[in-house]
Formats: structure tokens, sequence, C-alpha cells
């Protein structure tokens, strides 16, 4: 793209059980500490980007949410792509600002099913209620048992995912879950949907996160102190039912991931650190073979082999991602991406200039892909 | 919450529903390109078209994956736990969710055939081992 965008501030709100919030107040919150962040006055805004709730849907929530900052975007609206969400919204953004169509982007998600409903992720499947099929937890222990069928993917290679996440999220002070986990602890852990463990399934929290989108000359302008280059984007949606799926080990991620790839003229082997969503295990295992880290079918032994941890050859999830910084689909692995291109991250990697960033929602079914450098 | 969560019968699936309380699994085919599939749609997926028949199924099958439920998401299951839930590859192309019956070790891609059963009052088309 001729013009390109960057990520110019970020902010969220804490992180865990926080009752009689609402996602409205939240959303302010994150959007207020955002623009923070960035140094810049609400007036500057004509773009307001922000994700349905998942928790509870309503009717233009997007309008809602700008009555309720006194905005009147030029650009704005509710995206709905599950957790696939907050990196489109920034690609829309980044594709709005370069078509002239407005400067300034707040880009936000806000979620309570902690101290809302959790319905979302538990509800029974249609008519298949009757086989007991039931939550979204069962749609991925599907896929998860034919990659293990198919490919020997074990359970401990699962589980050096949760053990990366959860000890990276055990140093950020901002995290819902401060429990640093072992593998012999992971192992230990029950099933909740064979083949998948308690521990393979990320947490249930309230919270929001925002960043502001921007272009790198408007930036300039502005004399923003950290902006964050975004470097390429890409979607790609499987959008079949996990039922319905002829393959169920593979996933449109490698649309999403090769786009953005593509866009920023780089490849997997030019990325120092990764956030990769992990609202389950499986779906990081898959991830990293769907973006090209390594073949299909051997992201269990990439994870056990380069390393995921830091100190690994491609260290993932450094706030601890959804299984120890915040189940909230999607955001917060942006806001870590930038913090490590800015050198912010509780748990910097060193050296790192390039950083992908993976966002997807449902069971594998919408997928987004971003790529940050400096 | 105690009772066993139904289908909602609706004009489109009634006829489902109607084949297996008489013996017989039946998924949608499409007369213009061919394409079968299962549940009940109004229209073809693969060429968008309304014109399909409903068709009896061989009850011969594959198992594509399976799950166990160790915890039960609804009132009823709660005697059930652990019970697996599987995706079955009915020969003629349609994929469906069910329930595999008897308690040997399952492997992916076996072959699984129909048994008809009675819960509740309604018949469900679960599979076993061939």
């Amino acid at each position: 793209m001729a013009a390109r965008g960057v990520i110019a501030g970020i902010g969220h709100t804490k992180f865990g059980r926080l009752p009689g919030r609402g996602t409205i107040s939240m959303n302010i919150e994150a959007c207020r500490n955002a623009l923070a962040d960035a140094g810049i006055e609400k007036r500057e805004v004509d773009a307001l980007f922000v994700k349905v709730p998942t928790s509870r849907y309503e009717a233009m929530y997007g309008q809602k949410l700008a009555d309720a900052m006194r905005l009147q975007p030029r650009v704005g609206g509710v995206w709905d792509q599950g957790g696939a969400a907050p990196i489109s919204m920034i690609s829309f953004a980044c594709m709005a600002i370069e078509a002239g169509q407005c400067e300034v982007a707040l880009v936000a998600v806000a979620d309570d099913p902690k101290s809302g409903t959790r319905q979302a992720y538990v509800k029974p499947s249609g008519d298949d209620a009757i086989y007991g099929w039931f939550g979204v937890a069962a749609g991925y222990a599907m896929i998860a048992r034919r990659h293990m069928a198919e490919y020997g993917t074990r359970a401990e290679q699962l589980g050096a995912i949760a053990v990366a996440c959860r000890n990276h999220g055990a140093n950020n002070p901002h995290a819902h879950l401060r429990l640093p986990l072992t593998l012999d602890k992971y192992m230990a852990s029950p099933y909740v949907v064979e083949p998948l463990r308690r521990d393979d399934i990320c947490l249930v929290s309230d919270g929001a996160a925002a960043v502001v989108v921007m272009s790198e000359k408007r930036a300039r302008e502005l004399k923003m102190k950290a902006p964050v280059p975004i470097l390429g984007f890409g979607q790609g949606h499987t959008s079949w039912d996990v039922v319905q799926r002829p393959i169920l080990t593979s996933t449109a991620a490698k649309v999403s991931a090769k786009t953005a790839f593509r866009m920023a003229g780089l490849s997997p082997k030019d990325m120092d650190v990764a956030q990769i969503y992990d609202c389950y295990t499986i779906a990081v295992l898959m991830t990293l073979e769907d973006y090209g880290f390594c073949r299909k079918g051997e992201g269990g032994r990439f994870i056990q082999d380069a390393g995921v941890a830091l100190g690994g050859r491609l260290p993932i999830n450094t706030s601890g991602g959804l299984l120890s910084e915040t189940g909230m689909p999607g955001m917060q692995m942006v806001l870590e991406g930038a913090r490590q291109m800015r050198g912010t991250s509780v748990n910097p990697v060193a050296n790192a200039r390039k950083c992908v960033v993976s966002n997807q929602g449902g069971v594998m079914t919408t997928h987004s892909t971003l790529i940050l450098g400096q | 919450m105690n009772e066993l969560p139904l289908p909602e019968r609706t004009t489109l699936t009634e006829p489902y529903w109607k084949a297996l309380e008489e013996g017989r699994l039946q998924f949608q085919k499409c007369k213009h390109c061919g394409h079968a599939w299962l549940p009940p749609r109004t229209e073809c997926p693969e060429c968008l078209r309304e014109d399909w028949a409903w068709q009896g199924a061989s009850g011969r099958a594959k198992l594509v994956s399976w799950v166990v439920f160790h915890l039960a998401y609804h009132d009823y299951f709660k005697d059930r736990v652990p019970y697996n839930v599987a995706v079955v590859e009915l020969e003629e192309g349609p994929r469906m969710i069910s329930n595999i019956l008897q308690g040997r070790e399952l492997r992916i891609d076996q072959a699984l055939k129909l048994v008809i059963e009675r819960e509740n009052g309604i018949a469900i088309a679960r599979f076993n081992s061939v």
C-alpha cells in the first residue's frame, strides 16, 4: 500500500471479573487509554470500529458506543467475525485511511462473559443437542483428535503450548491468571472434552482493549513517540461448520497468512516473535503449521524442537495469551505485538524486529493475520 | 433441564425425523448437480438451486473423528458422562454428528453401520462398528 498504517496507541482495562461495568464502559476506558498512549485528543478521531460483544449481541452496537463517546465518525460500525474481528477491523481501518475515507481510527473490543453470560461458549449445536453435542470446546476437540490420529500429535506437545503461555502470563502484572504451569500439572489436569484438558482451554474474562490506527504520515505530523508500522494483513475464512469440513486438520489460516506475508514481503522465517490466538492449544499448533512455520503435521515436533517459550526459536504469546493474560477474543494479542516492537513487553524478546499476530474466531472458522514491524 | 433437548421439527426437517421413526436414515440430494447433504437445507449448498429430493442412506459410514465429553453441558447428560460424540461420513457423502455405540477402542476412518435407537420417544440415528 502506498500509505502505510501504524498502530499509534494501545490501551486496555483490567482483565478478569469486572461485574457491573458492561461492555460500553469497558470499551470507553480502553479507548481513553489508547488515546492517552497515542498522546492525541478524542477530537482527532474520525472512525470507530468495534467488535460486537460475544457475550451479548445487540443491534447498532457501534452507534451506541459512538453515542456514549459523543463521536460522529465518518466510518463507524460493528464487525462480526468472532475472535478474528480485531485484526480484520485494523485492516479495514488501514484500507479506509488509504482510500481517504477517514484519518484516525479507534478500533475497540470489549466482552463480559465472566460477570455476564457465557452462553455463547456452551450452547447446544442446534438439533445435534440430542447427541450431547454442546459448546465450542468440543469442536476444537474434534479437530485435535483427528490431528493426533493423522499425524501422531501428542498431549505433551499441546501441553508445551499451555506451559509457555501460562509461564509468560505469570510474569504479566495485568494477567487474569498468574499461575505458572508445569507439564506434569498439565498432564494431570482433568479432561473437559477429550482429548482436550482444562489447561488446553482459554480463560473466560471480562475486559476491553483498543488501538489507535492512522497513517505513518499522520503519525509523523503528530510527532508520535512510538508508532508501530503495520507491514501486512490478510484474512481467510474456513466458514464451514466443523462437521462439514472435508479436511479437519487445516484451515483458511493458510490463506490469511499467505496474504499478510505477501503484502509485507516477508516470510515466517523473518519473524522474531509471534502472538498466536490460543483459545485452545490445538489452534496454536495448527496455526503454526498453516502459517508455514513448519510443514503440515509437524506442529507438535516444531513446538518441542524449536521451542515456543522465551528463549526458544519462536517465542509466542509473550504476555500470556488467552490461556493466561485474558480470554478476551483477540485484541490483547495485537497489543502485545505492538509492545514487543516498542520494546515495552514484560517479557521482551531480545532484538525482536518483526512480529506476526494471529486472530481467529468460531471453531477455526474465521482467520485474520497482522504483521508488525519497527 | 432434565429432559432430552429435542430437535425443533419444522416443515423442512419433519421428513428426516419421520423417516427415522420408520427405520430409515435420509439425506438430501440435488437433482441438478448431484450434491448430497445433511443437515436439511432449503437450497443445495453447492449449486444453490432448490431442486432436491430425499434419498435413503445405505447405513454404511466411516468415523471421521470423535470426542469424549467428561463434562455435562446439560443436566440430561449428567448421568451419561463420559460419553462420545462423533463426526460420521455416510458412504453417500453427507456428514453428520452422532454417537458410536460399542465400547471397544475407536479408530479414525473405521467402518460404521447405522443403528436406529429410540430414546424419550424420538428415533435417533447412531452407529456401531462393523
